[in-house]
């Protein structure tokens, strides 16, 4: 093994330090039928021969053009987004906590806990959380403590399916009751009438995503005054990019929204294989003490010179142990320093940019292919960069069809929402000029074509 | 030694006064605060709801540590004091002058039960050693 420095003397040194006949002995307590398994693995290959079989697979999955949404989004990343957060500094740095962090990376998590309070247009953010389905959770934790009473939190149906799942699993265990609320047959946004059904019961919170699952905008100023009125807090579920071009969760409704988290991949996090990513959480001020994460604050040497430090440390696990604001100790930090830089690059101007042509793609998409026979939005109202289209065969066929042609059409709901019947959730980023979307709606109308002849015959 | 003699006591160093309208005070001694340090938040219990004897009821954060009290009688909260809320410090500077909490003890009995001043004393020498 050439990476460990270890002579065989030294190993024999080191065992009869501690009294060890030998290294197995280290690891009797493991029962003898867990030890030596005998694992299949092909013959060790050299970097070379490692490199061209990566290259070859490569090359056989191919690029795909694609319209997949649906938590995750493809948007274009700067060049010099990764090669400053690859530099040694940021990329190999420690586990940045108090003692062993240094002042470069607590100024970026300062710099990044800015830019997100800007963008929510809320008081107080943390630096960051494992993803934004626990941010979520964690969310509604924070929520049931700061209410110290209501244990029921209402969550649209509209909010990601996943999302819900693992909101579930982080809470059922934690006497925390979640219910779901159904949404519009029309619009595809939660049912405003269906919260009359709570008028008068506790409920510790009410989740409101920006834009909801199908891509649709919700009545959010009448949720968060409805939460509002019913001593419920007004929990945002938000879109970053989305929240450049929309009215952020602290403008919701009379007095804004309580907390709001969301998924801060779209900030310069490439979609990857699903991770990894960063959940951001941003609370009013007056909540500050609840919310889990690390807080950077700034501060002052004793030569009066600007410093900055983790603060309110004294909720977190190594102080407050089992009574702590969160269990979740992950850091992200690599990502979202690749976002702070994002963020930095494009601005406030950018960003909204960014937002205005990810709408105008959906927009253009959506005329392309509605004008298709059989292919109709599913819901009417706005919706942000992406959007539900009925079909007239099962999504799934479809999706076959053209990842032959190397296109992902979007996300099969039939699963999550059969009553939906045959529906595709397509989305449209900045990513996309016009001659993909050209391409899209015209392999979509080859794949369709046979049925339709079908049909008139 | 800050050990007022006409208060009685915790092991979990709150102190405790039963006051003229059967309510029963309660804070957290010098000894305490001195060993927490700076205090900067008091979340105190919610007001109407009941705690058994040693239930934790409330929490104290100083820059180091955030420690629970606990109800050194059963009983409902009456009274919080909101002033601790905007000014933490008030604990450090007088701890028998800053009442975190008024409870009002469903079992009179339990308050004769608590440690005097003198097993106070007794108590945070013994721990200090």
């Amino acid at each position: 093994m050439p990476f460990i420095p270890h002579t065989e003397d030294d190993v024999r040194a080191m065992l009869q330090s501690i009294g060890a006949a030998s290294l197995e002995e280290l690891f009797d307590e493991i029962p003898p039928d867990l030890r030596n398994i005998q694992l299949e693995m092909p013959s060790a290959q050299t970097e070379m021969q490692v490199m061209r079989l990566m290259q070859q697979r490569a090359q056989a999955d191919g690029e795909y053009l694609s319209f997949l949404g649906g938590g995750a989004y493809e948007h274009h990343i700067p060049a010099a987004v990764w090669q400053i957060a690859t530099r040694g500094e940021f990329y190999s740095a420690y586990t940045p906590y108090q003692a062993e962090a240094s002042q470069g990376t607590l100024q970026v998590l300062f710099e990044y806990q800015t830019m997100l309070a800007s963008l929510t247009g809320l008081d107080v953010t943390n630096a960051s959380m494992y993803d934004g389905a626990s941010a979520l959770a964690e969310a509604v934790l924070m929520a049931v403590r700061l209410q110290r009473g209501p244990r029921r939190v209402l969550a649209p149906a509209t909010l990601s399916p996943v999302y819900r799942s693992v909101v579930r699993a982080i809470v059922s265990n934690q006497d925390i009751e979640l219910i779901e609320l159904p949404y519009t047959p029309d619009g595809g946004t939660t049912s405003l009438d269906s919260l009359a059904r709570w008028d008068g019961e506790p409920v510790a919170a009410l989740i409101i995503p920006q834009p909801n699952f199908f891509g649709a905008l919700e009545p959010v100023h009448k949720l968060t005054d409805w939460a509002r009125a019913h001593n419920a807090l007004a929990v945002g579920v938000i879109n970053p990019v989305a929240a450049a071009l929309l009215q952020p969760p602290g403008a919701w409704g009379e007095k804004g929204c309580d907390i709001a988290v969301g998924e801060g991949q779209p900030l310069g996090v490439p979609v990857a294989g699903g991770g990894p990513y960063f959940g951001f959480m941003a609370c009013k001020q007056a909540h500050v003490r609840q919310m889990p994460g690390r807080i950077v604050g700034q501060t002052a040497d004793t030569d009066g010179k600007r410093g900055f430090t983790l603060t309110l440390q004294a909720r977190e696990q190594h102080i407050r142990r089992s009574k702590a604001t969160s269990n979740i100790c992950t850091n992200q930090g690599l990502a979202v320093t690749a976002a702070t830089i994002y963020m930095a690059m494009l601005g406030p101007e950018g960003l909204k940019g960014v937002a205005q042509a990810c709408h105008a793609n959906l927009i253009a998409l959506l005329q392309r292919v509605t004008a298709i026979d059989g292919v109709q939005r599913r819901f009417t109202g706005p919706a942000f960069h992406e959007s539900v289209i009925s079909l007239p065969v099962p999504a799934q066929e479809l999706l076959e069809r053209l990842r032959d042609d190397r296109i992902l059409a979007g996300l099969d709901l039939s699963s999550d929402y059969p009553e939906l019947g045959n529906a595709l959730l397509v989305c449209a980023t900045e990513t996309k000029d016009e001659s993909d979307l050209d391409r899209y709606a015209q392999e979509l109308r080859g794949a369709l074509a046979p049925i339709e002849r079908t049909a008139a015959a | 030694m800050n050990v007022p003699p006409a208060l009685r006591y915790s092991d979990t160093h709150e102190w405790a006064r039963l006051e003229g309208d059967g309510t029963v005070s309660v804070g957290i001694t010098w000894h305490a605060q001195d060993r927490l340090g700076d205090l900067v938040y008091i979340e105190v219990p919610p007001l109407g709801k009941s705690f058994e004897k040693g239930q934790a009821c409330a929490v104290v954060e100083s820059v180091k540590a955030a420690s629970d009290i606990y109800a050194p009688v059963s009983g409902q909260i009456e009274a919080v004091n909101a002033e601790l809320a905007s000014s933490p410090e008030k604990v450090n500077e007088d701890a028998y002058a800053a009442w975190m909490f008024r409870i009002r003890p469903s079992d009179p009995g339990q308050l004769g039960s608590l440690l005097s001043a003198a097993d106070y004393e007794k108590l945070i020498v013994a721990e200090d050693h």
